[in-house]
């Protein structure tokens, strides 16, 4: 088992961590030369600066671009530092960049996401152990003479993945009729999932849970996103509905699996097809009351494998006091049953992260949404909503219901977040208990269980 | 003004009137459904009353556990002087459950109790004062998210409909838009048709009335099953400004009362207004006869034979009906000992009384039992 530590990657996420209580002593001796795997996490360029840092950081102090660390007086290894601040030291960007380019820099050139020390001592409880291999100072008093250029690394990354495009699978799972299909199309603004019209719908309620997964190609801006809509019909919809949650489980658990098997090939595709389900929206019925049984059945289950966003659909039947009535009421359950949906608490990174999510958390989710492929006009604009003789439901109207809120969670500020903790919380976890009931030994034949030479002379691929 | 001509015995109706407002009438309404379709707040509209109070709904750790309870309650409500008994059966718990196979079989089984503990007062010798507690109308209430009947719903109606009078309801019809209203209600009549459930049939109207209210009177039937939706608070219309039970949301107020908003008056019409006494009739002779002639039928099979032996409507064994025993509760069993002791001392107490007055007046026919 020891050796098999060498697979790890240098920083390995706190829960893989936890199942293995003799990394951290490799963790901290390996520093990041010392790599030896053929996992993605290490790329040229951290390479190359790392090489170059005597060169580099001079210059970059100088020019204002990398700020003094914090450091207290008696941590003057950079291995104390907290981890994005390290990575940001070596790439020579400033700490608190508006937007999170570390991590976006780490998953698109797929290094795994780091998180920060204050987590890690929470779950981690006994004390690190020194390093082996005392690592050097970092010196930081230098100043640039001149302009380098370095923040254009955010141009590049933004090209890149414009050219390439990105992946998002979502998954909606709920009883047949509370309108999923329907609220897909509005968050994406397109005819994504399949939606027989209106009430003609003479498909039968399938016996058991079915699997359906449509792929469309949509654009905007000059990024193509691979979405994916997985569709579950039959779920919750038989009169036993025992387990219904299984074949669902088993799809997810399966997309882990195709991707683990994809990584440790020995010769690997450029860009592993990302199939794993990165976000699962579970349809609450607007009973006014409570959660059902299989509702707290199916997050009980499913909240450790996925990241589930629970929803209240077909909100216009609650009137607004019933509708925080409700909302209050099933936070309180989930919290009862210990189930934590997406922002999980664990995970948050900083105090930013953490005072943002805090706020989705306990006020906002779950979202009441009212989803809408018909427009209608009012005000003399064309909007999407719903007729009735009392009114008109304007779908993007926050007074109405929040679908607004569930689309820029969703779409505009927690995409790549999404995605992130897909792959460095939920799919390490799967892969470390693969590896763990494998005997520490990846799964697939032709994999010699080698130390492999330290440095790879080609780029990695990305795990994106 | 009396001529020769008139008998008089068209004042018979006022007079049934008359002793009917004094007995009272009693009603048993079952409302059945998932939890969270608006049951208990269509029933405080109904009947403008505050039956569900104080109801506390359990959270959903603890319905995970929870089997399917019968809870009735009663209330006494007045109107124009005519006092209604109004007793409401409801299934807590129903549809609840991750595993509902079979959750309908304690609902199927109440109604039949109701039925059988009839069948025994009838047949009993003190006939005055059987308290009718048959299960004259349910309720089923259909959810408006779906698409239809759910196969549990299907599995409940198939269960009762020859047993009590079915009338389909679409609870919180405000969730949807007139078309879709409009193609939930076809959907279900056609699976009802498919499935062969015999809901309740409001009867035609009478030929001589006018066009006009047949017109009504058919439009109406078109709109079953009834979407409904029920307040329990009077709101301040924007609008019009004047206060409206219904539901005041940020785009508008639906008026529960309104015919364009939902059907609640035609349910409250047909159902309080017309078709209670029909509901009554039916429920004795259609759907308690079916049962009554299923019961005795299968007494006259060889299996049951020994006890036809046992049956001598005789004073002293006055209970010894012949009827398959359906497993009662040790309280129910109670009740009838008791109630039976109760009969046997009033028949002494009047064989006594026979006595005494055979002893005063020994010439005059006694005025025996």
């Amino acid at each position: 088992m020891p050796g098999a530590s060498k697979h790890l990657y240098p920083r390995q996420c706190s829960l893989a961590a936890l199942t293995r209580s003799d990394c951290s002593a490799e963790e901290e001796a390996g520093s990041w030369g010392e790599v030896g795997c053929p996992s993605p996490p290490h790329s040229p360029i951290l390479w190359v600066v790392r090489r170059s840092r005597p060169v580099v950081e001079p210059m970059l102090v100088g020019s204002g671009l990398l700020r003094a660390p914090q450091v207290s007086p008696a941590c003057k290894n950079t291995h104390e530092l907290p981890e994005l601040d390290r990575l940001r030291l070596f790439l020579g960007l400033p700490f608190r960049p508006p937007f999170n380019i570390p991590r976006a820099l780490c998953v698109i050139l797929g290094l795994p996401e780091t998180r920060s020390d204050a987590a890690m001592s929470e779950l981690v409880p006994e004390p690190r152990p020194k390093p082996a291999v005392p690592m050097k100072p970092v010196s930081i008093n230098s100043n640039l003479l001149g302009y380098v250029g370095i923040d254009t690394i955010i141009e590049q990354m933004r090209k890149k993945t414009m050219k390439t495009g990105f992946d998002f699978n979502i998954m909606v799972v709920g009883q047949s009729g509370l309108g999923k299909s329907t609220l897909v199309n509005t968050l994406f603004k397109s005819q994504v999932s399949r939606k027989a019209a209106s009430w003609n719908r003479e498909e039968k309620i399938p016996k058991t849970v079915e699997i359906k997964a449509i792929g469309h190609v949509i654009e905007e801006g000059g990024v193509k996103m691979k979405l994916t809509v997985i569709d579950t019909p039959g779920f919750g919809d038989q009169i036993n509905n025992e387990n219904c949650w299984e074949p669902i489980e088993k799809y997810i658990n399966e997309q882990y699996e195709k991707f683990l098997k994809e990584e440790v090939n020995i010769a690997r595709k450029k860009r592993i097809p990302d199939t794993r389900v990165h976000c699962c929206l579970y349809f609450i019925s607007p009973t006014g009351h409570s959660l059902r049984p299989l509702d707290l059945e199916f997050m009980k289950h499913l909240s450790k494998v996925v990241n589930i966003i629970p929803v209240i659909a077909k909100a216009d039947t609650m009137t607004l006091e019933e509708k925080s009535e409700f909302k209050q009421r099933v936070r309180k359950e989930l919290e009862v049953n210990g189930i934590e949906f997406y922002p999980q608490k664990e995970f948050d990174e900083d105090l930013e992260d953490k005072t943002e999510n805090d706020k989705i958390r306990q006020e906002s989710m779950p979202f009441a949404v009212v989803g809408s492929d018909k427009e209608y006009q009012v005000n003399g604009k064309r909007v999407l909503g719903r007729k009735t003789p009392w009114g008109i439901i304007e779908v993007e109207n926050l007074n109405h219901c929040e679908f607004a809120l569930l689309r820029d969670f969703v779409i505009r500020t927690h995409l790549q977040d999404l995605k992130e903790v897909t792959h460095n919380i939920h799919y390490e976890t799967y892969r470390a208990k693969r590896l763990n009931d494998n005997g520490g030994l990846p799964p697939g034949e032709g994999l010699l269980g080698t130390v492999l030479p330290p440095v790879p002379a080609t780029p990695c691929p990305s795990a994106e | 003004m009396q001529d020769k001509e008139y008998v008089g015995f068209s004042a018979l109706p006022s007079q049934l009137h008359r002793k009917s407002v004094k007995k009272g009438f009693d009603f048993t309404l079952m409302v059945a459904g998932e939890s969270g379709l608006g049951k208990s707040t269509l029933i405080n509209s109904l009947f403008l009353t505050n039956l569900y109070e104080d109801r506390q709904v359990p959270e959903a750790s603890a319905r995970l556990t929870r089997t399917l309870t019968i809870e009735r309650r009663s209330v006494e409500i007045e109107e124009g002087g005519i006092k209604v008994k109004l007793t409401l059966v409801d299934t807590p718990g129903f549809g609840d459950a991750v595993d509902c196979s079979d959750c309908w079989l304690p609902v199927v089984r109440f109604i039949e109790e109701q039925f059988e503990q009839y069948l025994r007062d009838e047949s009993g010798l003190n006939r005055k004062n059987i308290q009718d507690s048959r299960v004259h109308c349910c309720l089923y209430f259909i959810s408006p998210f779906g698409r239809g009947l759910r196969p549990l719903d299907v599995a409940f109606l198939r269960a009762m409909h020859e047993k009590v009078n079915i009338i389909p309801v679409i609870g919180k019809a405000d969730a949807l838009m007139p078309k879709e209203t409009q193609a939930l209600k076809q959907k279900i009549r056609d699976q009802l048709k498919e499935e062969e459930i015999n809901i309740y049939q409001f009867p035609e109207c009478d030929s001589d009335e006018d066009e006009e209210f047949k017109r009504q009177d058919a439009e109406m039937k078109e709109r079953i099953p009834f979407a409904v939706v029920g307040s329990s608070e009077v709101v301040r219309d924007g609008g019009t400004s004047r206060p409206v039970r219904g539901r005041c949301y940020s785009w508008g107020t639906v008026e529960v009362e309104n015919p364009h908003h939902c059907d609640f008056l035609n349910l409250r019409r047909m159902l309080v207004q017309t078709h209670l006494q029909d509901l009554k009739e039916v429920t004795h002779d259609l759907l308690y006869e079916g049962y009554r002639a299923r019961c005795l039928q299968s007494l006259a099979r060889p299996g049951a034979r020994d006890r036809t032996s046992r049956s001598k409507l005789s004073r002293q064994s006055a209970t010894e009906i012949p009827l398959p025993m359906l497993p009662l509760a040790e309280t129910e069993k109670l009740i009838r000992e008791k109630d039976e002791e109760l009969r046997r001392m009033q028949e002494m107490l009047e064989k006594m009384q026979a006595q005494m007055q055979q002893s005063q007046a020994p010439g005059e026919q006694s005025d025996s039992l």
